[in-house]
């Protein structure tokens, strides 16, 4: 155990088994971003996989209409501590997207509208567990959230679901992305707490 | 090494303001922290709970002691004890400083405009800190929004820097109560107020904006929106869940 802090009694706001350590449930939906948000229209989104033997694949904004949506409903993590229980949301499923995909490579780089970039190992997107949505609520994401799409990871902490996506660029190994560059983990396992490199 | 907890000793706890205090704390092997950095600080209760929250780092470039300031929120779990209970000689735990993202370094070329709403001006004062301590020449401009005078963080520190400092310059924006002889009556923050008040885009200044999240949104709408480039902006959001639709 820590150090005690004598007179500190907490709140204990999180005796809920769906939180992960040292998160806290909000009914709000906070807005935290590196910077100023992108302006990307529908009409000029595009989503893109590159494998390493130079592969490129890409989708424009009706291509990915066009393909099989799916319903998610989940919890979402955010490295500054706060959760959001229950969300619900509408995109692609990552299984579709490389479903044609040949490689063997291990590791991604998702790169973002406004350059931000997010490694993730490629096992994570796979298997039903990652998707590039684009509705929230039953709404259109708004720019603010990532609109017109994003990236959706719910098991990892919440910089893994880049907003403002723009494709995937498989990767030999694991290159730190933006905040994994700035002092955060690799990783980021809610329930392990892998916060801080 | 930044996710180890380390145990911290407070050396002074400082009225800044009614509902804020700065305070001072040991870590030993520190080795100083860059400007805009923050802390993760954890508190224990006496059967093993614990809570962790940010606040950033007030100074800079020190060796074993660095300063917080934290706000008093009503209702909060961390910050009325940090403001209200915590004593000098009592202990805490602390992880960091981290953040290599929403930091200035000495050797940054560029004119700074800095941004504050609130308690958002204490990472900015870290800044302005580290700037005056070092040989770098570049202007610095604060724009610091604030309810009322009373409210003001290190209101002596900058009154005296914004007098006598000749790279820094101060700029002070009322929202509910302005100080005696004030030519304008409170109001609030407007694009072209602020506009008004910050470096031109053809200064190319990098511009650091801390808040609340809602005030950093707006501003930074703002600044996007009158030609400042995206990638010259860096902002830090103090709600974690603060004014949120
Ligand atoms: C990088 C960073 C740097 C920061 N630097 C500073 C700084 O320098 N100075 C500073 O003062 N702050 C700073 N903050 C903010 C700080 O981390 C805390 O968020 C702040 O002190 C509030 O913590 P608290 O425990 O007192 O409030 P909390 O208990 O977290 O509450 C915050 C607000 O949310 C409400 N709330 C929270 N949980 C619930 C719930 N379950 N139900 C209902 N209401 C709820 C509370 O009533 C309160 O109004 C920083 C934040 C970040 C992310």
């Amino acid at each position: 155990m820590g150090i005690i802090s004598s007179g500190f009694h907490g709140k204990r706001r999180t005796g809920n088994p769906a939180l992960p350590p040292g998160q806290y449930e909000t009914g709000s939906f906070p807005v935290l971003t590196a910077g100023p948000a992108p302006y990307v229209s529908p009409a000029d989104w595009e989503f893109f996989i590159t494998t390493e033997t130079g592969q490129h694949r890409t989708w424009s904004w009706d291509d990915l209409m066009a393909l099989p949506q799916a319903d998610i409903r989940s919890d979402i993590h955010c490295v500054t501590s706060w959760s959001k229980l229950g969300t619900s949301w509408r995109g692609v499923s990552l299984d579709t997207l490389f479903e044609d995909v040949e490689t063997t490579s291990e590791f991604t780089t998702a790169h973002s509208y406004g350059g931000y970039t997010t490694n993730v190992p490629l096992q994570d997107l796979l298997d039903g567990q990652a998707w590039v949505a684009w509705e929230f609520d039953g709404e259109p994401l708004e720019r603010a959230h990532g609109g017109p799409a994003r990236l959706l990871i719910p098991h990892l902490y919440f910089w893994k679901s880049a907003k403002w996506i723009n494709g995937l660029e498989l990767m030999p190994h694991d290159v730190p992305g933006f905040w994994e560059s700035n002092g955060y983990h690799i990783y980021g396992d809610p329930w392990r707490e892998e916060r801080y490199s | 090494m930044s996710t180890l907890w380390r145990v911290a000793d407070v050396v002074s706890g400082v009225p800044e303001t009614e509902s804020s205090r700065t305070i001072g704390l040991r870590v030993d092997g520190l080795n100083g922290n860059l400007a805009g950095q923050h802390i993760d600080i954890r508190l224990t209760a006496d059967d093993g709970y614990t809570a962790v929250r940010s606040y950033s780092v007030a100074t800079a470039g020190m060796d074993e002691i660095l300063e917080i300031t934290v706000d008093e929120l009503a209702n909060g779990e961390v910050s009325p004890y940090l403001v209200r209970d915590l004593m000098v000689g009592d202990q805490l735990e602390i992880r960091g400083p981290v953040g290599g993202w929403f930091v200035w370094r000495p050797t940054d070329p560029n004119p700074v405009q800095l941004i504050a709403g609130g308690s958002g001006i204490v990472p900015l004062m870290s800044m302005i800190r580290a700037h005056e301590a070092s040989e770098n020449p570049s202007p610095f401009r604060l724009l610091y929004s604030l309810k009322s005078p009373e409210s003001g963080f290190y209101r002596e520190e900058l009154l005296t820097l914004g007098q006598e400092s000749p790279k820094l310059a101060v700029d002070y924006f009322y929202t509910r109560k302005v100080p005696e002889g004030w030519p304008t009556t409170p109001k609030r923050l407007t694009a072209e107020t602020l506009l008004a008040s910050i470096l031109p885009t053809d200064a190319a200044p990098d511009i650091f904006i801390c808040g609340q999240t809602v005030f950093v949104e707006t501003v930074t709408e703002w600044l996007v929106e009158a030609g400042y480039p995206a990638a010259s902006i860096k902002t830090e959001r103090f709600g974690g869940t603060g004014g949120i639709r």
